[in-house]
């Protein structure tokens, strides 16, 4: 296979460090309230408290009973609720919030307007970075996307800054950093405030290089349907802080199972950067080794089977219960993809990256919509063709639009008024259109504050030319051209040769020239907002790792793409994201059909 | 002890890597399968003690999320308290609350709202001056309001202030996001009646004429399916007796009501708010949507006749002929879903233009004589014998390739 580990591999830092610090703040915290204690914890907590601290330790520290709240961020209403009905059943309890990973001025005005401030301690909860794997960090901040890039609501800056911070201060400082997107350069910058706050360490850096980047630089890469591995089970199955869970029809039983997915698993980590293409003959590989293993008992007398039984068995019998789970999970994939026309819509996007037969890809869309085949696919399709073709012509998005709320609910027109907002699916603007104020005023005021006011009033939204930027960087490779999966010569094989990711190939770029110099007309299209700092030096194999950091979310293609990339220079990355992501959660995040 | 299946053997012999496609179902799945196979084959008969303990829903056990489902359990068995029930109305009360923060804002605003004026005023009059003073300065608190400005917004959307919230992009002049604000509290009544009232006063807001149109029709639609909801709730017809609904209608988008439409009422006079040409009209249904809709309808009540008049014209010269404005590939897809006879599948896979599309359909759907008389044409033996193979050994499909094989007028090409 062609992505089992190499040699030279810089070492990965340990990052179950960041996990007991959690732990132990946590612990503290609940320790400020002696005694036995009911925790109510709030849904999208669970999984990443689980990972942090299991029942056994709560239970250590005289949690009792434990509850998920359902309801954020009414949380505080059901609070008061729960303070009430304990006054009137004559019940005397302490009260304590903890917020994590940290406390909004929101929260507090909403305890004061409901007259339970002074019922209740608040505590603040650090709890930044959950380790997904060896080389993938998560601040868990799904809400991130939408807060930040729909809302313009810049509350989770300083988390993320401080969630670098923390990383500094665990594992040396950072020599250089870049970073593209405006997102990335406050984040930078409230790094650098908290940084200014606190001591200088002088310990030896574990990785020199940091890479920031806007979620909204490349909206192209999440919208595309994933064929590797590990992005088709995210895709169908969702993962979920780093499990999954697989039903019935993977495992072949009438029961479900959860089962975490890391490199632990050791079936699961050789095929999960690979094109799905090339899983069914690992994984057929694979069960003929294992059936060979198991053969080898038949020649054996009762001491070799001791031994095989004692040293062996039991590392064949885990490798075959993930064998078959993956089998389970392939095979289920499968089927549910070719129910789908899979093949179809992949042709679709191919051409649609490539800009070729648009027409048709309009007809396919429109025939997509008009079959009431998948919410969220439809919707999806229409971002791609907007974002590929710098908007839809007039008629097309009045039509699909139209057909859209047809087919999916008309409720959904609030949905469009958020993607065109974001500048996922917009119209073609005739040239620039100003409004009659703007023209007046440019007429008689210099051409920067023109230029700011143009941005003060204009939508969060950018416009960036997918086809000239596809062109510039050489996002697709030339059709025509065979493209051998099995050996993939570049990052495009995290989608069948068809498409590198826009977002892979920027860090590739910047890390090569060491910074952005050469890439002017790149950045131009990309509406600026690139930055490369140089804080300190740094040791020699530090160099070797660089942390990139997704501000808005990553995909398991483009971790894929980056550890391949890693392995072309000689590097190994690790990625930090403000949450996994695919475009399912990217598209249900700005959804605001439901109450 | 299992012994290896001899099968199993020539199989791992055997395999070859082909290029892959999701279409493959042949080859690339059934090897799957075989791999499934070959890994359930070995030792299934060794006790499970170090299989990971996992509890009947699925969670490991001991992880959190089992925790609490197990207090969860114990709760309802009634031994504990029960945790109070909670009131989901989202809308806080607003007793005694100062609203420092709105009422700051609403400070801020004001003045803004002031700078706007003077500036609309000037611009009026273009009085240079002015607007470059007034413009310098307010660049910079709209640079500085906007941002303030968003994280206001957010804020009282997160806090429910739906009031608040349209008065605000009322007065900044947001009108079309105003709209959009109000309209979207219709999600919160459940009441199909009171959101059918709620979608009407939505009519004179200030949408883009596009917009205008589509709340248009929203009310329209509640409208008529209240009316229809109503009347098909009482079940009399004979079909609704034979497939009984299974969901109401309320509340459904345009097309699945189209759907529900052509299922249960179809052919109805277009007097009817329940016809399908009724809505075809109102709602300005085009030809496409309204073919794809009525065959599934159609298909799903193995209606074949009425299949087949959607597909029939008559052209100019009187004669009729079928045409379609969505692929006949796609109709024969959708037939395909509905269980079709071959023998429809076929009439229509015959219709396909496309010869590569036809064959493959042809092929996908075992259309047999489609898959003949296609080789014959394209005079390709060889393929005529790999297809002979797949057919009874009997069956008129078998003897219909004999036939041909064993024309001598026939030039094969191979």
């Amino acid at each position: 296979m062609a992505h089992t580990e190499w040699k030279d591999a810089p070492g990965l830092p340990d990052f179950s460090l960041l996990k007991r610090l959690a732990r132990d703040q946590l612990i503290f915290l609940l320790e400020q309230l002696p005694g036995k204690k009911d925790l109510f914890i709030d849904a999208d907590l669970m999984s990443p408290l689980d990972r942090i601290a299991n029942v056994t330790i709560l239970k250590q520290h005289e949690v009792d009973k434990l509850y998920k709240v359902e309801l954020k961020p009414i949380f505080v209403l059901m609070f008061t609720d729960l303070v009430n009905a304990d006054k009137v059943a004559g019940r005397f309890r302490r009260y304590k919030i903890i917020f994590t990973p940290q406390k909004f001025y929101a929260c507090e005005t909403v305890l004061e307007e409901q007259g339970v401030y002074g019922d209740v301690t608040t505590d603040e909860w650090n709890f930044y970075i959950l380790p997904l794997d060896d080389d993938i960090l998560s601040l868990e901040l799904p809400e991130f996307f939408r807060d930040n890039f729909l809302e313009g609501d810049q509350r989770w800056v300083t988390t993320a800054g401080s969630a670098l911070r923390l990383l500094q201060s665990v594992y040396g400082s950072f020599s250089k950093v870049y970073g593209i997107g405006r997102c990335a350069k406050m984040v930078y910058e409230s790094w650098r405030e908290l940084m200014e706050d606190g001591e200088q360490r002088t310990r030896q850096p574990e990785f020199a290089k940091v890479f920031l980047v806007d979620r909204d630089v490349d909206f192209v890469t999440p919208l595309c349907s994933q064929v590797v591995y590990e992005g088709l089970v995210d895709d169908l199955f969702r993962i979920k802080c780093g499990s999954v869970e697989f039903g019935p029809d993977v495992t072949s039983s009438d029961k479900s199972i959860k089962v975490m997915l890391n490199s632990q698993d050791k079936v699961f980590s050789e095929i999960r950067n690979e094109h799905f293409s090339n899983v069914f003959g690992f994984l057929s590989q694979k069960a003929k080794n294992l059936q060979t293993a198991y053969d080898k008992r038949r020649g054996m007398d009762i001491q070799q089977m001791k031994a095989f039984v004692a040293d062996e068995l039991k590392g064949l019998k885990q490798e075959h219960r993930l064998l078959s789970l993956h089998i389970g999970a392939s095979e289920s994939m499968m089927k549910k993809k070719t129910k789908q026309d899979f093949q179809e819509l992949l042709k679709t996007e191919h051409s649609l990256l490539e800009g070729f037969e648009i027409r048709e890809c309009i007809t396919y869309i429109e025939e997509h919509i008009n079959r009431q085949v998948s919410m969220i696919d439809s919707l999806r399709l229409l971002c791609l063709l907007s974002i590929t073709e710098n908007g839809l012509l007039s008629k097309d998005y009045r039509s699909l639009k139209a057909q859209y709320l047809q087919s999916y609910g008309i409720e959904h027109l609030l949905t469009f008024a958020n993607l065109r907002q974001l500048g996922l699916l917009e119209e073609q603007q005739a040239g620039e259109t100003l409004t009659v104020m703007e023209s007046k005023v440019g007429k008689l005021v210099n051409d920067k504050t023109v230029g700011k006011l143009t941005d003060a009033f204009s939508s969060l939204a950018k416009k960036s030319n997918f086809r000239a930027l596809s062109k510039r960087l050489a996002l697709v490779p030339k059709s025509g051209e065979e493209y051998d999966l099995r050996v993939p010569r570049d990052m495009a094989y995290v989608f069948s040769g068809a498409y590198i990711p826009l977002s892979c190939k920027l860090i590739e770029q910047v890390l090569e020239r060491d910074g952005w110099t050469g890439m002017e007309e790149v950045t131009r299209m990309l509406n600026g907002q690139e930055f490369a700092v140089t804080e300190a030096r740094s040791k020699t194999d530090a160099q070797r790792i660089v942390l990139v950091m997704f501000l808005g979310g990553c995909t398991f293609s483009e971790i894929s793409a980056l550890r391949f990339l890693g392995k072309e220079r000689g590097c190994r990355f690790i990625v930090v994201t403000t949450a996994i992501t695919n475009s399912s959660r990217l598209l249900e995040a700005l959804l605001d059909n439901s109450a | 002890m299992t012994r290896a299946k001899p099968e199993d053997d020539e199989y791992w012999n055997s395999s070859k890597f082909k290029a892959f496609t999701f279409d493959d179902e042949d080859d690339e799945f059934s090897q799957l399968k075989e791999s499934k196979r070959a890994v359930n084959s070995i030792l299934v008969d060794e006790d499970e003690d170090d299989v990971e303990r996992v509890s009947w829903s699925g969670e490991p056990v001991g992880s959190i999320s089992w925790s609490v489902k197990e207090t969860a359990s114990s709760i309802r068995s009634g031994s504990e308290q029960s945790f109070p029930k909670i009131d989901t109305t989202p809308s806080l009360s607003k007793q005694g609350s100062g609203y420092s923060l709105s009422s700051l804002f609403k400070e801020k605003f004001r003045s803004l709202q002031d700078k706007l004026l003077l500036l609309d005023e000037a611009v009026a009059v273009y009085d240079g001056n002015v607007i470059t003073a007034v413009s310098q300065i307010l660049f910079r608190e709209l640079m500085a309001r906007d941002v303030a400005l968003r994280h206001y917004v957010h804020y009282l959307k997160e806090m429910g202030e739906q009031k608040l919230l349209v008065e605000l992009l009322k007065a900044l002049g947001r009108t079309e996001d105003m709209a959009l604000m109000h309209y979207k509290e219709h999600l919160n009544i459940k009441d199909e009646g009171r959101r059918r009232d709620f979608l009407k006063s939505c009519l004179s807001l200030p949408f883009s004429q596009d917009d205008a149109t589509h709340v248009q029709d929203h009310y329209t639609l509640l409208e008529r399916q209240i009316i229809i909801e109503a009347s098909d709730k009482k079940a009399d017809a004979e079909i609704f007796k034979k497939f009984p609904r299974k969901a109401s209608i309320l509340n459904m988008p345009i097309i699945t009501t189209l759907y529900y439409s052509c299922f249960y009422h179809y052919g109805e006079s277009e007097g009817t708010f329940s016809s399908p040409s009724n809505i075809r009209k109102t709602f300005r249904i085009s030809e496409k949507q309204y073919i794809l809709t009525a065959l599934g309808a159609r298909a799903k009540l193995k209606s074949w006749f009425d299949v087949d008049s959607l597909f029939n014209t008559k052209n100019w010269l009187g004669y009729t002929k079928k045409k379609s404005p969505i692929g006949f590939h796609r109709v024969v897809d959708i037939l395909h879903k509905n269980s079709a006879p071959v023998q429809v599948l076929q009439e229509y896979v015959n219709l396909i233009d496309d010869p590569d599309l036809k064959l493959s359909g042809a092929l996908k759907y075992k259309c047999h004589d489609v898959v003949i008389n296609t080789y014959r044409d394209l005079k390709d033996r060889q393929q005529l014998i790999v297809y002979r193979e797949k057919l009874e050994r009997d069956s008129p499909e078998y003897r219909k390739i004999q036939e041909l094989l064993n024309n001598v007028q026939i030039r094969w090409k191979n």
